[in-house]
């Protein structure tokens, strides 16, 4: 059995892995059927504004998502590198929920330019344990790059 | 100085007249040197601010017009001043909080003080340090106040102008735009829902270009095209001001179903289903037909109502080669807490993260990419004419052609 450090380090390797090797389909999984993932600014956020910049309230709109980057979506093709650390984990809520917060850097490479700083910011997070495997209850991305370079089309 | 500017424009506009338009307006130093002072800070009414996010005496918020930073604040009174976010001393750029509270804004470099309506009340050492130095005696405060712009509200939302000469806010949107404004700005209060920003590497006419484009919706966006919420089969229409310089598109939403004009189209797709349809949940709110009025107003606003999302879009213009567009999401205070869902939801299609949204930004960047290096070259516009008159249709380039003749009039070239 490892210990829960190192299944919370597991998923998120597999979380950033799914994006930036472009296996998007395998993003919701990583959620469970109602799970939340939401990215909102950090302007947004530090003043109780609901509005998100991405949200999506199920396993399948995650899959929705996925759907429309792969087929109807336009945009210059990118490659995102995600880096994650500052992990701390919380205490174990009611209900066996796993609180963990981290700080995110993605970068962002176009075909013709070098590479730029995307995103910057922070990952609230819910984990629970279901059929003996972690995944999200919840992601929250705090960002705190509020003016986005043009667009956000991958997760954070 | 105008002049000067002037002359140093050495362009011609193409013969076609507003049927081209010349790639250099999109690039040229000097255009956007003009554009500054003859449109955003001319006789024109910039979008600044809604009044529920300043709802309290005191409350501020900065933003900009075209490039020039200003602060917007309500004071004791509920009145609203703009403000230029520049020293009256030395030029400092003295607010640096995008939002807050304040009794009063001092300049960090000196301490210059202003009350909530631009008054210059503080100067320290005016009267010496042991009788030495100070300001001369002849030093009047009150012709030392901070710029202040013209400003106008009308049913929660505030514009301002850097010239006094702007004709009043009504008269300038004439009683067509007035009518689609009032469709929105009813007169309820409304609800600050939060706001989106992108850096969209392209000029900001490229911005107004599009929003006046509706031929353009029914090809590029897949997504809107497959879910019927913008496409050239259904009831639509185009119009503008008397001026060119403001316009609507107008739109009613169809059925995803294979026809003549969807088969066209190589962007619908009958397949393509929601697994969580809750993402698309529309429901009418305003009367009659249409379910979609995009707005433009001369020379930063786009009023976006699309199914449920309703919000400003803002341009601010960063050189001739960027623009920020700030979304500022709205809804209504008496909304239901469904309402409020809904609206949230739906601001998936939009922003810069928008499933529709995300096209235009990217487009706009190929835009400014292609453009760039051929000033000689020009665009051509002449989809449903070469006219400038509205149309009960979407297959037009009408709205641009209106545009670009009030522009050439504005810019003197």
């Amino acid at each position: 059995m490892p210990d829960i450090r190192s299944e919370i380090d597991a998923l998120f390797v597999d979380y950033c892995a799914a994006i930036d090797d472009m296996e998007l389909e395998r993003w919701p999984e990583l959620f469970c059927e109602d799970g939340l993932y939401k990215i909102i600014s950090r302007e947004n956020f530090d003043r109780g504004l609901p509005l998100a910049t991405m949200l999506c309230e199920s396993r399948r709109m995650m899959a929705d998502r996925v759907v429309t980057m792969r087929q109807t979506q336009l945009y210059a093709p990118r490659h995102l590198r995600h880096i994650v650390g500052n992990i701390r984990v919380g205490d174990h809520g009611g209900g066996g929920e796993i609180a963990v917060r981290s700080n995110f850097l993605v970068l962002q490479t176009l075909l013709d330019r070098p590479t730029e700083i995307f995103s910057t910011g922070r990952y609230l997070d819910k984990l629970v344990r279901q059929d003996g495997r972690l995944m999200f209850s919840e992601r929250i991305c705090v960002f705190d790059t509020v003016i986005i370079p043009n667009s956000l089309i991958f997760p954070l | 100085m105008t002049a000067a500017i002037s002359n140093r424009l050495d362009r011609s506009w193409p013969e076609q007249g507003h049927a081209r338009v010349p790639y250099w307006v999109y690039t040229d130093p000097e255009v956007y040197r003009l554009e500054q002072e003859r449109i955003f800070a001319g006789p024109s009414w910039s979008f600044v601010a809604l009044a529920c996010e300043i709802p309290n005496p005191g409350d501020f918020k900065r933003t900009d017009i075209g490039d020039r930073p200003v602060v917007v604040v309500r004071d004791d009174t509920g009145a609203i001043t703009v403000v230029a976010n520049r020293c009256a001393h030395r030029g400092v750029q003295f607010c640096q909080k995008d939002h807050g509270n304040t009794r009063e804004f001092m300049c960090p470099y000196h301490q210059w003080t202003y009350d909530l309506r631009g008054n210059l009340i503080g100067v320290p050492f005016r009267r010496g340090v042991n009788k030495q130095g100070g300001m001369p005696e002849d030093f009047d405060p009150a012709s030392h106040a901070l710029q202040r712009l013209q400003v106008a509200e009308r049913h929660g939302a505030i514009f301002a102008s850097f010239d006094p000469a702007a004709p009043p806010f009504e008269q300038y949107l004439g009683a067509s735009m007035l009518g689609y404004y009032d469709r929105v700005f009813d007169g309820r209060e409304l609800r600050l829902l939060g706001y989106s920003r992108q850096r969209i590497p392209g000029n900001w006419k490229l911005m107004f270009e599009n929003i006046k484009d509706p031929y353009h919706a029914s090809l590029l966006h897949v997504f809107l095209v497959t879910f019927g919420l913008f496409r050239a089969d259904q009831p639509s229409e185009v119009r503008m001001d008397e001026t060119g310089r403001h316009s609507v598109l107008v739109s009613s939403r169809g059925e995803q179903k294979l026809n003549e004009t969807t088969g066209a189209m190589k962007s619908f797709r009958q397949d393509f289903k929601l697994s969580d349809p809750r993402l698309l949940n529309p429901v009418k709110e305003f009367a009659g037909d249409a379910t979609v009025v995009m707005q433009t107003l001369w020379p930063n606003l786009i009023i976006q109502q699309q199914s449920n999302t309703l919000a400003m879009r803002q341009m601010v213009t960063r050189g001739p080669a960027a623009f920020d567009l700030n979304w500022t999401f709205f809804g209504y205070a008496d909304d239901s807490a469904e309402m409020t869902e809904r609206r949230l939801r739906q601001a998936n299609l939009m922003g810069p993260a928008g499933l529709v949204s995300i096209d235009d930004g990217e487009i706009m960047e190929f835009s400014q990419a292609g453009v760039t290096p051929y000033d000689d070259e020009s665009g051509l516009l002449e989809m449903g004419g070469r006219d400038t008159e509205g149309v009960p249709h979407m297959v037009t380039e009408a709205a641009i052609r209106a545009f670009y003749k009030h522009y050439r009039l504005v810019m003197g070239i």
